[in-house]
C-alpha cells in the first residue's frame, strides 16, 4: 500500500487524476520527440500547450540489500516554447520491507537563447521533498553509496530532506545524433554542503527520413542511445571517488498511438554502484490541452 | 537595516567594494535598496549616473519593442543569407511530401491544423508570406522557432523530417479564408 502524506490529501489528488485523466482522453495525442534518455536531460523542451503523462520505474536487485522496485508518476507541462514545468510523485516497494511513498519534485526548464547554436543550454531549478527511503536514482550527486540501499523503509522513510537542484544542461544536434551533458549542483537546505554530479549521453533515430505512411515497427518509431552518469562529490570532496556511476545503452519506441515505450539496462561501474538497474518508461503527450478552455476556432 | 547585495556596513557609511572613486557613475549597485528601515536610498540614483541612467532606459524600451518586432512574419529579416539560399534536397523526391504530411500530422497539425489554417488564432501556413517564403527561411524557421511568440524549435526532429515538412507545405493550396493569422 502506498502511503500518502496525509489523509487529507486523498480526495484532492484523486479529484486531479480525474480530470487530468478526463481531459486526456479528450484531447488528441502526440508523440513526443524526447531523447530516450532516463537521467540526462537535452534541451528539448515540451511543446507549448502539450502535457506528457508518464510513468517512470526503476527496480534493481543491490548486493546485500532486498529487491526494490521504485515507480515516479511525471507530469510534464509546456507552460511556453522557453518554459516547461514538471512534477513528480514517487514511491518504492521495498521486497521483505514496506511500500512507501517518499515524495515530490516540481522542476522548471528554461530556454535562455532563442535561437539553435551548435551547442545549446537549458537552465534546470527544481525543488524536491524527498525522504531517505527514496530509490528512484533519477540523478545521482554527492558521494552516492550502495549502502543507502541496505537501511529498511522504517528507518530511512521518516528522514524528509528538502533540497534546491539546479542543473545546467548542454546539448547539441548534428546529423541526426543528439548528444547532451548536464552539471547537477544540489544542495540540500539543512546545513549540508553542496553535491554535485554529472549525466553524459547520446543518442540518434534508427532512420532519418521518415516513411510516408503511419506504420507501428518503421525504424523512424525507435531511437537508441547510451547514457553515463554519476556523482561529483561535494564542494569540500570534489571528484570521481567515493560515489556511485552508471553507464549503459537505451532505447525506445514511439507507437503511432501516441505512446512511447522507453528501456534500459544500467550497469555500475564501481563497488559504490548497484550491479545493475533495470529502467522502464512508458508517456503518453496530450496535444494541447489548453486549447480545450479556448472559444475560438 | 537590509544590507545591499555583496556590501559592506561600515558605521558611518555604507561603502560599495567595487566601487573606486574614478569610475563614479558608472559602477550600479542592483541589489543596493535601502539605507534606514523601509526607506528607498536615492543615493543610488545619484551613484548611477546619467549615463547609465539612459542606458537602462534604452534597454527597458528596446527589449520589448524587439520582442513586438519578432511578430507577423519579422522573423525572415533574421534568417542569415546563408540560410535564406538553401534549397530542399527532398524537394524532387516523390515521397517526400507523402512522408511529410504524416510528419506534419504527428507534429504540426495540433497548432496549425490539419488543414494547415491555424488553430485559435495560430499562424496559417497556407498564407501568401509563407508560400512565398524561400525553403530555406522555412528550414530555419523550423530549426530555431520562435521562442517568445510560441513556436517551439524542432531542432529534435532530424533534419531529414523537417525537409520532408516542407516539401508537404509546398503541395498545399493557398487559403481561401483570411480569418488566421498570416
Amino acid at each position: 500500500m502506498i502511503r500518502i502524506p496525509t489523509f487529507a490529501h486523498r480526495p484532492i489528488l484523486a479529484f486531479a487524476a480525474l480530470i487530468t485523466l478526463g481531459l486526456a482522453l479528450q484531447a488528441p495525442a502526440a508523440r513526443a520527440q524526447e531523447k530516450p534518455y532516463f537521467v540526462t536531460y537535452s534541451t528539448d523542451l515540451e511543446e507549448p500547450g502539450n502535457l506528457e503523462i508518464a510513468l517512470k520505474g526503476l527496480t534493481a536487485s543491490p548486493k546485500d540489500a532486498n529487491a526494490f522496485v521504485s515507480p515516479t508518476l511525471e507530469l510534464e507541462y509546456g507552460a511556453t516554447a522557453w518554459w516547461t514545468t514538471e512534477v513528480y510523485a514517487q514511491g518504492q516497494s521495498t521486497v521483505n520491507d514496506s511500500t512507501v511513498f517518499t515524495g515530490f519534485r516540481w522542476e522548471n526548464r528554461f530556454k535562455p537563447l532563442p535561437r539553435e547554436y551548435w551547442i545549446n543550454p537549458v537552465i534546470y531549478i527544481e525543488y524536491e521533498r524527498v525522504s531517505q527511503a527514496d530509490k528512484s536514482i533519477l540523478e545521482v550527486t554527492g558521494h552516492d553509496s550502495i549502502s543507502s540501499f541496505q537501511v529498511n523503509n522504517g528507518q530511512s522513510h521518516g528522514i524528509i530532506e528538502k533540497s534546491i537542484e539546479s542543473k545546467l544542461i548542454l546539448s547539441s544536434n548534428f546529423k541526426g545524433w543528439n548528444v547532451s551533458e548536464n552539471f547537477i549542483a544540489e544542495k540540500n537546505l539543512s546545513n549540508e554542503p553542496w553535491e554535485f554530479g554529472y549525466a553524459l549521453a547520446t543518442g540518434r533515430p534508427l532512420t532519418l527520413a521518415a516513411s510516408p505512411h503511419k506504420c507501428w515497427l518503421c525504424l523512424q518509431n525507435f531511437d537508441a542511445g547510451a547514457e553515463l552518469y554519476g556523482g561529483l562529490g561535494t564542494r569540500y570532496s570534489f571528484g570521481l571517488k567515493q560515489t556511485s556511476h552508471y553507464a549503459g545503452p537505451t532505447v525506445d519506441f514511439r507507437t503511432p498511438a501516441g505512446i512511447t515505450y522507453s528501456f534500459s539496462p544500467q550497469f555500475g561501474l564501481n563497488d559504490n554502484s548497484i550491479g545493475v538497474l533495470w529502467r522502464f518508461k512508458i508517456s503518453y503527450e496530450v496535444q494541447q490541452l489548453r486549447d480545450l478552455f479556448r472559444r475560438s476556432k | 537595516m537590509k544590507k545591499s547585495f555583496k556590501s559592506i556596513t561600515t558605521p558611518d557609511a555604507r561603502v560599495n567594494p567595487f566601487q573606486s572613486p574614478t569610475t563614479e557613475g558608472i559602477q550600479v549597485m542592483p541589489f543596493e535598496s535601502t539605507t534606514t528601515e523601509g526607506a528607498p536610498s536615492f543615493a543610488i540614483l545619484r551613484r548611477v549616473g546619467r549615463a547609465n541612467a539612459a542606458l537602462f532606459l534604452a534597454l527597458f524600451l528596446f527589449i520589448p519593442a524587439l520582442l513586438l518586432a519578432e511578430s507577423d512574419g519579422k522573423w525572415l529579416h533574421r534568417v542569415p543569407d546563408e540560410d535564406r539560399a538553401r534549397t530542399n534536397p527532398y524537394a524532387s523526391k516523390p515521397n517526400a511530401a507523402a512522408a511529410g504530411k504524416v510528419i506534419f500530422s504527428e507534429n504540426c497539425a495540433k497548432c496549425h491544423g490539419a488543414d494547415a489554417t491555424g488553430l485559435h488564432n495560430r499562424p496559417n501556413l497556407r498564407s501568401e508570406r509563407i508560400r512565398h517564403a524561400t525553403d530555406g527561411e522555412l528550414a530555419w524557421m523550423l530549426k530555431n522557432g520562435n521562442p517568445y511568440k510560441g513556436m517551439p524549435s524542432w531542432s529534435s526532429l532530424p533534419e531529414q523530417q523537417r525537409w520532408q515538412i516542407i516539401a508537404y507545405l509546398r503541395t498545399l493550396p493557398p487559403a481561401h479564408t483570411s480569418g488566421a493569422k498570416q
